[in-house]
């Protein structure tokens, strides 16, 4: 009676899936095909409907390598993501510290999470033309104040200069994503055993110690989950460089998103081109996808492992603490 | 010693308040500025970017948006519609597959929640291409539907409920819910639905920002004007025709994201906690 119950029950899990896996293979799977299959054709033009295979199928993949502009955009794309990126994790990583210690009872940590993480559920479209008005020139906002308060003698023209461009979207892209990362870092924190730092605490590790010694080597799943998702966001950062700068002065903000979406959509409708390109962005990211994967499938067994070694690192640390404070 | 300890555990405390109202400003002074502006004409703007003080040009700002291309009631109309409609099927079937993998033993689950992990953080853009040629060949181009049946099939939205449902649900509830007499899929909807509640709340939060926030898609799929979304229109600002008009860009902005605040400040915590949820589950 058992048996034949859960033989028939069975059937469900396969009914239940069938609309996530038939959405997926249209929407998801086959468009990934054809984007890659459209990599080795001839389709270019607007409207156009027709097109076959190339006679050199690997053309577009080789003129797309080849191509300055886009080598140019993952250059700019790796720059504008590690000016992003290692400040945000930093700075995370600090408040995550002053938050988290028993010591400092910062109060107030409810409404600075609040106002931190704001900027992040904001549009970025929203966001990247009100810092274009921001910085505009002569007499947008920030240029109001610094000459204003004597950093600058007179208006400065951001938005033609390279670097400063750069810089701006690195800082747009710092200021909308610190307040996620300290959070789920915080969180992160909070899923350690207290237990350990309990015994830290009495060990007399001060809040450096503590830091360095405990929070962070069992915060490393969580900052490797960080840096690649971040890693996979920045390498599909489109809204911000194409509204607050359009990709210039200079495809000084030409992003690899913003070099697909240049070829395909807008004037030179290269959609062969922009699908190798799309197809070699895609491959890096599989890449960081699958870290992450095995990451997620390991985690458990990751942090059994880690508990471990954990445990007998923390072993000798008392130790090492013990025999300091005693001397 | 031990009290200029304390005095300088204080000087220290002091401090990091000190840093956290800096970076507090930091985030809110931009939306400051951008609401105070909009309500202050281009002159004003132009003799000094920076005011804390509203002034009463509102009405005349609204008037030279909408005179142009900016028309933030079909915005808004078919945001809404894209945002609601992918929210309420992500979060419906993606509570549904969560429960095909939870509640019941079949062959392929294993294999298929392999998948869902392989295939979580590939992001659309990369494959956009494919999706609009395959989409203007259907002559689904400038069809809302388009972005929002894709939603069915959310693999993050599932990845969550499935952890969730681990930790809340138990079989026993569904083995007498059998002896009761209901079918799967009326179990499904009775007694597990409500089960997951929170989680759905918290999903839809998130589903529902991400979907409103989002422009690529719908930039390149959505030509007619009828169909722009708010992020396209808040594109528009940046052309040719609003150069000068400072005053009536500023306000462009803030009526895109009002609602964004709105629901920010209403909701605040629950999507914090979320966050946080998210990456204890993630």
């Amino acid at each position: 009676m058992k048996r034949r119950r859960r033989i028939s029950y069975a059937k469900y899990g396969y009914i239940f899936s069938i609309p996530f896996v038939l959405t997926f293979l249209i929407f998801s799977l086959y468009p990934t095909l054809y984007t890659a299959f459209i990599g080795f054709t001839d389709l270019k033009g607007l409207l156009k409907t027709s097109f076959s295979v190339l006679e050199d199928p690997f053309q577009n993949f080789r003129l797309i390598l080849n191509n300055a502009s886009f080598k140019l955009s993952l250059a700019n794309t790796l720059k504008i993501w590690v000016m992003n990126f290692i400040p945000q994790i930093l700075l995370a990583l600090l408040l995550t510290a002053w938050f988290t210690s028993n010591h400092n009872k910062i109060k107030g940590q409810g409404l600075f999470k609040v106002v931190f993480y704001l900027p992040n559920i904001i549009t970025a479209a929203t966001i990247a033309i009100l810092f274009n008005v921001l910085f505009g020139y002569p007499m947008g906002p920030i240029n109001d104040i610094l000459v204003k308060i004597g950093a600058l003698s007179q208006p400065y023209y951001f938005l033609t200069d390279k670097t400063a461009s750069q810089v701006i979207v690195a800082f747009i892209q710092f200021w909308m994503w610190y307040g996620y990362t300290m959070i789920i870092l915080i969180s992160g924190v909070l899923g350690i055993n207290p237990e350990i730092f309990e015994a830290a605490d009495i060990d007399g590790a001060n809040d450096v110690q503590t830091f360095f010694l405990i929070t962070l080597p069992n915060l490393r799943t969580i900052l490797l989950f960080v840096l690649i998702t971040s890693m996979i966001g920045g390498l599909n950062m489109f809204d911000i460089p194409r509204l607050f700068n359009l990709g210039q002065p200079g495809n000084a903000t030409l992003t690899t998103s913003l070099f697909i979406y240049n070829q395909a959509f807008s004037g030179s409708y290269l959609y062969n081109r922009a699908a190798a390109a799309s197809m070699i962005v895609f491959a890096i990211i599989a890449v960081f996808s699958l870290l992450i994967f095995l990451l997620m499938r390991d985690k458990n067994l990751a942090r059994e492992k880690k508990e471990a070694r954990q445990l007998a690192r923390q072993l000798k640390q008392g130790n090492f603490l013990k025999k300091g404070g005693g001397q | 010693m031990k009290r200029s300890n304390s005095v300088g555990r204080s000087a220290f405390r002091l401090f990091i308040y000190a840093f956290c109202v800096f970076l507090a400003m930091m985030s809110l002074f931009p939306f400051v500025v951008m609401f105070v502006n909009a309500t202050r004409s281009t002159f004003e703007i132009q003799q000094s970017g920076v005011s804390l003080i509203p002034s009463r040009f509102l009405a005349s700002n609204y008037a030279i948006l909408t005179g142009k291309t900016f028309d933030p009631f079909v915005g808004f109309y078919n945001s809404v519609i894209i945002s609601t409609g992918a929210t309420a099927l992500a979060i419906y079937f993606s509570t549904l597959t969560a429960y095909a993998l939870v509640a019941y033993s079949w062959k392929m689950r294993q294999a298929f929640f392999t998948v869902i992990l392989a295939v979580m953080m590939i992001p659309a853009q990369v494959t956009s291409i494919g999706f609009y040629q395959f989409m203007y060949r259907i002559g689904m181009t400038n069809n809302l539907l388009a972005l929002i049946l894709p939603a069915i099939a959310s693999p993050a939205t599932v990845f969550f409920m499935r952890q969730y449902m681990l930790g809340s649900l138990h079989l026993e509830l569904v083995d007498s819910a059998r002896i009761d007499g209901s079918g799967e899929f009326s179990t499904f909807n009775r007694i597990i639905l409500p089960i997951m509640k929170p989680a759905m709340a918290t999903q839809a939060i998130f589903i529902f920002v991400g979907s409103w926030n989002n422009l690529f898609l719908p930039m390149i799929l959505l030509t007619n004007k009828d169909k722009y979304t708010l992020p396209i229109m808040v594109s528009l600002l940046r052309g040719d025709i609003y150069r000068t008009e400072y005053g009536a860009v500023y306000l462009g902005l803030v009526l895109t994201v009002l609602p964004l605040f709105v629901i920010y400040f209403l909701l605040s915590k629950y999507i914090i906690a979320g966050v946080a949820l998210g990456a204890v589950k993630g």
